[in-house]
């Protein structure tokens, strides 16, 4: 009676939101999954079932590179922010005292403001007459425009990291504040340097957070669209370029389809490694 | 330990100064008086901020990203709060599954939502309008507002609500005079934040739009064109400004819950 009861009220109240989901999520997605197996001469679909998309997709150097490169990109932001985020959250949760609400705003506050904005400036800053290099001119540093700035992977990375470093700093800090303290004191006492202690306690401890940080950072970079292509030049361009130029300029939807459902694939595969990787290296403590 | 406090320290202050330097260029350039974006400064003027006066499809871009955002973050924090109220209150059947599908957007990168709705709507034969817009950022707001709202409810105690019912209070006037104003800053803050998202999206609304630009959209177009720099960065020093303003707010309201856990997805902990 009383579960029947909660049965009734609980999806009284989730089903407005769980039909909007299936309407917006669940069938785009097997629309645009359905699209990928049929291909499209000009303007005409032909609804014949149909492997080509994915032929092209996972076989053709155009697009085995932009996925290469999309995979790397983001695995090596995901790297440096979380080298970066990890001793912030620490110092934070260790040391932030009376003040870590106000760290942790002050952290937080620019990824709240204009992502386009402020990849467009990295550009600013890196370009050929850009802020860098007319402040090294102008110190007289330099005499020439430094030219291997912008418009390559590395400007990606640094904008990609600057971009999400704020919000892997987030689900590392609640697992370390989740960490007992006196566990940390036992160490201590039971013999334990402060590395040892690190590396045995603090840092299993807070591995949920850090898997969270990666997925928080990976997940949207490498379907990121706009920083390629403000900063990334030819030679930094990445998937997510590739299927919107297939959806528009070429035309060619049921290609740009196949290259989603694979990011897609991707994304959920190495996600759920990670999780995978998470859940064993916690069974071991 | 004293040591490795002051490393962490350098480490901390290096990153804000990282974070925050790039953001510091807009008000600096905004108020330069030159037409390109370079050192030295050459000296004080407003007329970037002028300028942006007389862009009439800049303003008609913001009243576009204006009743997208108070439309789809409106619609967010209802659905959001039905999710919420239904995860923290009852136990039923498919419960996990169904809310962890309702929150699969926020594990999406934007472009392969942009690239799904744009799918649907072709093949229904709809046209792109601002409507389309909507429903993209309702879709994709509605995950932040349930963590919000789940918070606020949690905050809840359930013996309060309990006690209105026994005293005689009908299950609308429970929710109206006790538990209505007890979330009120989760969704205050849940409004808030679901409109600086909304404000700031830029791929599902460029999938999406059709011929009526948002904002961001406005302003990816300005960005091919180099005499235009200045007025962009005017308009982004603005824009710096109104998303402060905000998350200032939706922090106070946030401290008023007094939680510090929605930021981990505790959807069961009770």
């Amino acid at each position: 009676m009383y579960f029947s009861e909660h049965n009734k009220k609980g999806w009284r109240l989730l089903g407005v939101p769980f039909i909007f989901a299936i309407f917006l999520l669940a069938v785009p997605i097997a629309t645009m999954t359905t699209l990928s197996f049929w291909t499209q001469d000009y303007l005409t679909l032909i609804k014949t079932i149909t492997l080509d998309n994915y032929k092209q997709a996972w076989f053709q150097p155009v697009f085995q590179t932009l996925f290469a490169r999309s995979l790397i990109i983001s695995l090596t932001v995901t790297f440096i922010t979380i080298l970066f985020a990890f001793p912030i959250a620490y110092y934070i949760s260790f040391y932030g005292g009376k003040r870590k609400a106000l760290w942790l705003f002050l952290i937080t506050i620019p990824f709240w403001t204009s992502y386009l904005l402020r990849m467009f400036l990295w550009k600013v800053i890196l370009g050929y007459n850009g802020v860098l290099n007319s402040f090294f001119e102008w110190l007289g540093v330099i005499t020439e425009p430094l030219t291997f700035l912008l418009y390559n992977s590395n400007a990606v990375v640094l904008a990609l990291v600057h971009g999400w470093a704020p919000f892997a700093i987030l689900p590392i800090f609640v697992s370390l504040e989740k960490i007992d303290r006196s566990l940390l004191e036992a160490s201590n006492d039971l013999g334990d340097n402060n590395l040892s202690q690190f590396f045995r306690i603090i840092l299993p401890l807070s591995m949920p957070g850090v898997i969270g940080a990666v997925l928080i950072i990976f997940i949207p970079c490498i379907g990121d669209y706009i920083t390629p292509k403000l900063v990334g030049g030819p030679e930094g361009l990445m998937i997510a370029n590739m299927i919107q130029v297939q959806f528009s300029k070429a035309n060619n939807a049921p290609l740009a389809a196949a290259l989603s459902v694979t990011s897609l694939l991707i994304v959920g595969i190495i996600s759920l490694l990670f999780v995978f990787l998470n859940r064993k290296y916690l069974r071991n403590y | 330990m004293k040591k490795s406090n002051k490393i962490f320290k350098v480490i901390v202050i290096f990153f804000l100064v990282f974070l925050y330097a790039p953001a510091l260029l807009l008000p600096i350039f905004s108020f330069n008086n030159s037409k390109v974006i370079s050192f030295p400064l050459s000296g004080f003027s407003t007329i970037w901020f002028e300028e942006l006066l007389y862009e009439n499809t800049l303003h008609n871009a913001l009243f576009n990203s204006l009743l997208i955002a108070i439309s789809s973050t409106i619609l967010a924090t209802i659905l959001g709060t039905l999710v919420a109220r239904a995860s923290t209150r009852y136990i039923f059947y498919g419960k996990r599954i169904s809310i962890t599908f309702i929150l699969v957007p926020l594990i999406l990168p934007e472009i392969i939502l942009g690239v799904c709705l744009l799918t649907v709507l072709i093949q229904l034969g709809l046209d792109l309008n601002l409507w389309s817009v909507v429903l993209g950022h309702t879709l994709l707001i509605t995950p932040f507002s349930t963590l919000i709202m789940v918070s606020a409810f949690n905050n809840l105690d359930i013996s309060l609500e309990e006690a209105s019912l026994d005293l005689g209070m009908s299950s609308f006037q429970t929710f109206r005079i006790i538990i209505l104003p007890m979330v009120s800053p989760g969704l205050i803050s849940s409004l808030l934040i679901g409109f600086v998202i909304s404000l700031d999206e830029f791929i599902i609304a460029f999938f999406l739009t059709g011929v009526e630009p948002t904002l961001p959209v406005y302003i990816w177009s300005q960005f091919r064109f180099p005499a235009k720099l200045p007025s962009t960065m005017a308009l982004g020093t603005i824009l710096l400004i109104v998303s402060l303003i905000l998350v200032s707010l939706f922090e106070y309201f946030r401290r008023r819950m007094e939680l510090y856990n929605y930021y981990s997805v505790g959807l069961d902990q009770k």
